[in-house]
């Protein structure tokens, strides 16, 4: 297929005795925004670093243009220039202002000239509305600031795909608004991303694949109404069930 | 003749050896500033070299280990002797079988800055230890090699978070640039008791050397919490109300 991007097979991960994941197999195709969803501790974000190998998987196959890039001599660095990733924590450089922040990785990892990684940083930037802030450092701003700015520096990569973990679950309501619509706005524009997330109503609105898991596996997946309105498999719709009642009380 | 007051005596003693304390303070604080900038130096590079993650590969996986063991060997040596005793032995020790016959002030460099710098890898590899993980992941997120992580993220925040404990060791190698004097070295401490041994003055004498010393720390005192202070940069919270339309209604009253 044309627009698959990634494609994993029979993804493993253990931390010594414990199996988080026990055998995904999930594809990437181009544009698609799919949201992970389940329990805590079901492997969820796990799942997600092991796509960029933050976390490196025990077994497996990730197949990146037709490359396994678990492989020994593959190029790690460079695949992870590709898969973009939103920490819950933000986790912007400390030590550099929001500009900064964003022309980085474009100068160091992409090679990219000060000036023209200055003038990309800006454009996105002033896309999460960030642009009159580029002078501050990160403790200046507030946690949807933050987030913003952490979108902007993946974005200014030029990713394939982008990878959000639980994005907005660090901040407090008021905030999460500003940061769902910048990721509405990329989904309008086709950009690949895989969200982790525990807002439902979002996902469901964004999404055109839900994912849901639990105990390290993919339990079901499918499009927004198949899984959120009509799930099949019993603990989805027990997670669910419990998420509705949980919302309401 | 008239017994010379307390007073007198700290007036006669600026007078004529004013000169040579003032050389004495240079050669103690020049020894105590090179020794703890190359001590910092040293404590980074092998500080960081300790913080080199695991290889997957075989031969630089026991090649790294290796390394990691003299370093090891060099900051035990050197923080579990005394500095006086291993000035004497690398003093004396390179006269006699290397016949190299060292400038005492070189000397003295040399070795406050390798004791320094035992004690500084411990440091740099707590202070990298204390920087959030997030930001190495973050920097390995958007691509970046290890080096260029630890480079162009890592370390400008350690040493950021170690400029205390550097303050610290500056300090504390003013005050034991003393011990030097085993080697003749003409700092404070050596020109103290020289003057001593001319006047037999000793009590009126250290005193003039104690506020010297007492000067110097607290000068540096001061002048690292400005550096810290600069370094961190301005301290107001600036959190901007956002310019973006907020989907969630505002509650009335915030900003």
């Amino acid at each position: 297929m044309d627009s698959n991007i990634i494609t994993i097979k029979n993804l493993h991960k253990s931390f010594g005795e414990n199996n988080i994941l026990n055998g995904i197999n999930f594809k990437v195709n181009k544009g698609d925004v799919s949201c992970i969803i389940g329990p805590s501790g079901s492997g969820k974000s796990t799942f997600l670093r092991c796509i960029n190998l933050l976390d490196y998987p025990t077994q497996g196959e990730i197949i990146y243009k037709g490359k396994n890039v678990l492989e020994d001599k593959y190029d790690v660095d460079l695949y992870r220039s590709k898969v973009g990733m939103v920490f819950q924590q933000f986790n912007l450089f400390n030590n550099l202002n929001v500009l900064d922040n964003c022309t980085v990785g474009q100068v160091k990892v992409l090679k990219k000239k000060e000036s023209e990684a200055k003038e990309n940083a800006l454009r996105f930037l002033d896309k999460v509305q960030m642009s009159k802030f580029i002078d501050a450092k990160p403790k200046q701003l507030s946690g949807g600031q933050k987030q913003r700015v952490a979108i902007a520096r993946a974005l200014a990569m030029d990713p394939e795909v982008l990878l959000f973990d639980e994005p907005t679950s660090a901040l407090d309501p008021e905030t999460v608004g500003e940061v769902l619509k910048v990721m509405r706005d990329l989904a309008e524009l086709q950009m690949t991303m895989i969200i982790v997330t525990h807002e439902m109503a979002f996902a469901k609105e964004v999404s055109n694949r839900i994912v849901f898991m639990d105990e390290g596996m993919i339990c079901e997946e499918g499009s927004p109404e198949e899984i959120l309105v009509n799930p099949q498999n019993e603990r989805t719709k027990n997670f669910l069930f419990r998420f509705i009642v949980g919302e309401s009380s | 003749m008239v017994e010379k007051s307390f007073f007198e005596w700290i007036s006669y003693i600026l007078q004529y050896y004013g000169l040579w304390f003032l050389q004495g303070t240079g050669i103690t604080l020049m020894i105590a500033l090179l020794g703890t900038v190359v001590g910092f130096l040293i404590g980074l590079g092998l500080g960081t070299v300790k913080k080199i993650p695991v290889s997957r590969n075989k031969f630089n996986r026991i090649f790294m280990s290796a390394v990691n063991f003299l370093i090891t060997c060099y900051v035990e040596i050197f923080r579990g002797t005394p500095m006086m005793v291993q000035a004497i032995v690398l003093y004396f020790g390179m006269q006699e079988f290397l016949g190299i016959n060292f400038n005492p002030t070189i000397a003295g460099i040399i070795i406050v800055s390798i004791n320094t710098g035992a004690y500084m890898v411990e440091v740099v590899r707590g202070g990298i230890e204390s920087v959030d993980p997030g930001q190495m992941e973050a920097a390995k997120a958007i691509g970046m090699t290890h080096g260029q992580a630890m480079w162009n993220i890592i370390l400008p925040q350690t040493i950021r978070n170690i400029l205390p404990a550097t303050g610290n060791e500056f300090i504390i190698n003013i005050k034991d640039t003393s011990v030097l004097n085993v080697i003749s070295v003409t700092e404070l401490f050596f020109v103290t008791k020289t003057i001593k041994g001319a006047i037999f003055r000793t009590y009126e004498t250290f005193i003039v050397a104690a506020v010297i010393y007492f000067v110097l720390t607290l000068t540096v005192t001061r002048l690292l919490k400005l550096l810290e202070k600069h370094m961190d940069g301005p301290q107001e919270f600036v959190h901007v109300s956002s310019t973006m339309p907020i989907v969630f209604a505002k509650k009335s009253g915030d900003k």
